[in-house]
């Protein structure tokens, strides 16, 4: 289980991002952070997995105090973390990076099995360097399967949907509803992608660097205004009706 | 072979430099210390000593398919300065794949050197894998030198794909690369150099392309750490409708230069050339992001280097 509390976070400039976050994200269970861009989803993302350090407030794993730790350390600790713009290095190979994930050296068939969950044929990818060759879309599911890749007890997807085609989409949908069964992993995904809202446990809408809402999707999503229905503003404004 | 000729030095060389496993399989020579050790010719691949200079010819025969020559070269003391000429002969149609490399290893502070000159005369329609690494090793204080020359004539349609490696432990060097192009012919170099400490590396390629449609490729990657310092020169001439790409990369790890001066001479309308050139330290999103997977800072700055400088395609 992971915890925040009272997590805040300043630019160098003093100018405060994360205004006071308590959350819990709870294993076995998906919980799809949303709100809109600039509003902290991102922020939030890189200070549980250690990007950055919170200004103040506490992080738990499994109530142990995680807040001083640094990248790596909160890896080890079972922290994953698929990055929205995913990294490119020239001569790292796909298998390369899969196994340094992994932490073990990997077999073909479950590097196989790992590329098929994003949609990838582990033949035609596993030998191909992660440089500039590989589309948006293709390097975008190799972060996932990153993620996919470690044993870890808290993976997070920051946008998993940007790049991805539709096709993939449905296949990446489908992972995520399976890791839920499969895994007793806390799940924590951002994302505006409604399809993946409507497979979320929980919701959290994040705006100005504040939790809007919180709660189950039943209670929260019909909420969020999404495809003009209902008229509620997502920072929780009056509507002005005319 | 003819083990007793080779001495434990060599041997540990031979492991890096040829992935020897304790027998080469077929045409072999094996240079220790400015002469043969030991020597093997085959049916297909005939190995010569030549009597004017050190060195050897080696004729690889025409339309024989996948065959394969050792040629390493070790220095395994101080005080030794191996000057060697080897020349190939690679006839029509032939299809080989030349495993050169050389490793010098210094015992005192006198220095050690390795001086190769390969000579290619690559007949029409043949196709040459030559994959070459280098390294130094020993506790002497003497330089390790190894100054590689490189000429190539590549004759109509033929190819030759050159891995070149320079692993470590190498003080100075300078490696000089020239080839003469026909036509259709193809030339593919992927070079991969590390420097540490105080090491002196410098590159040199010079590639003509005269015959039409001939193309080179050459990919260069390099890695500047410590105070070592770094010169890339390429020189690419198309003389005629042809196309050349050049690559240059390099990362740079502590107080390491790095100065890398591409130059491409057009004398054709229709002779396409490009060349792309990055020179900087590692960036720090690719260490973050190998965080995140559990690596620490420095085991997170070695992948990446090792997956760049071994991830030449």
């Amino acid at each position: 289980m992971l915890k925040l509390k009272d997590v805040h976070w300043d630019l160098p400039d003093g100018e405060e991002l994360i205004k006071g976050v308590d959350l819990t994200i709870s294993p076995g269970r998906l919980t799809v952070i949303t709100g809109p861009n600039g509003g902290g989803k991102t922020t939030l993302a890189k200070l549980i997995a250690g990007l950055y350090m919170p200004t103040s407030g506490k992080i738990f794993l499994d109530d142990r105090d995680i807040t001083d730790l640094g990248i790596t350390e909160r890896a080890k600790a079972g922290i994953a973390y698929a990055f929205q713009q995913p990294v490119r290095f020239k001569g790292l190979t796909v298998r390369q990076l899969l196994q340094i994930a992994s932490g073990t050296e990997m077999k073909e068939f479950e590097m196989c099995h790992i590329l098929e969950k994003v949609g990838l044929c582990a033949a035609e990818y596993m030998n191909r360097p992660l440089d500039t060759h590989l589309s948006g879309g293709e390097s975008k599911r190799i972060e996932i399967a990153t993620v996919l890749a470690r044993n870890a007890s808290v993976l997070i997807f920051d946008e998993p949907e940007a790049g991805i085609d539709l096709w993939s989409f449905s296949s990446l949908i489908d992972t995520f509803e399976k890791l839920k069964t499969e895994k007793s992993g806390a799940l924590l995904i951002i994302s505006h992608q409604e399809r993946i809202l409507n497979i979320a446990d929980e919701i959290v809408l994040i705006a100005e660097g504040k939790i809007r809402a919180q709660g189950g999707r039943d209670e929260v999503l019909p909420t969020l205004n999404i495809n003009g229905r209902g008229c509620g503003c997502p920072l929780g404004r009056e509507v002005v009706n005319g | 072979m003819a083990r007793e000729n080779i001495n434990e030095t060599s041997l540990a060389m031979l492991k890096e430099i040829t992935d020897w496993e304790g027998l080469f399989d077929g045409a072999y020579s094996v240079r220790q210390d400015g002469s043969c050790a030991d020597m093997q010719s085959t049916a297909t691949i005939k190995i010569v000593p030549k009597t004017d200079n050190p060195g050897i010819d080696i004729y690889i025969q025409a339309g024989k398919k996948k065959d394969i020559v050792y040629i390493p070269a070790c220095v395994t003391k101080s005080g030794v300065d191996d000057v060697v000429y080897n020349d190939f002969h690679v006839q029509k149609d032939a299809d080989v794949t030349i495993v050169a490399g050389c490793g010098v290893h210094t015992t005192d502070d006198e220095g050690a050197r390795h001086n190769g000159i390969h000579r290619f005369f690559i007949e029409p329609g043949a196709h040459v894998l030559y994959k070459e690494k280098h390294i130094g090793s020993g506790a002497g204080k003497g330089l390790r030198v190894i100054d590689p020359v490189t000429d190539v004539v590549l004759g109509e349609g033929a190819v030759l794909e050159m891995d070149t490696q320079q692993l470590s432990g190498v003080d100075r060097t300078v490696r000089k690369t020239n080839a003469k192009l026909d036509k259709r012919a193809k030339l593919v170099i992927r070079e991969s150099l590390l420097t540490d400490d105080d090491n002196v590396a410098e590159t040199d390629f010079e590639v003509i392309m005269e015959g039409e449609d001939s193309s080179v490729d050459l990919i260069s990657r390099s890695v500047a750490k410590g105070e070592s310092r770094q010169n890339y020169h390429s020189h690419i001439i198309g003389n005629c409708r042809c196309t050349g790409h050049s690559e240059c990369d390099a990362i740079l790890v502590g107080n390491g230069k790095v100065n890398a001066s591409p130059e491409l001479f057009a004398g054709d309308l229709d002779a396409a050339l490009i060349h792309e050139a990055a020179i900087g330290k590692i960036a720090g999103e690719q260490i973050i992001k190998l965080q995140t997977l559990g690596l620490t800072e420095q085991e997170a700055e070695e992948k990446i280097i090792e997956g760049f400088l071994t991830g030449v395609e």
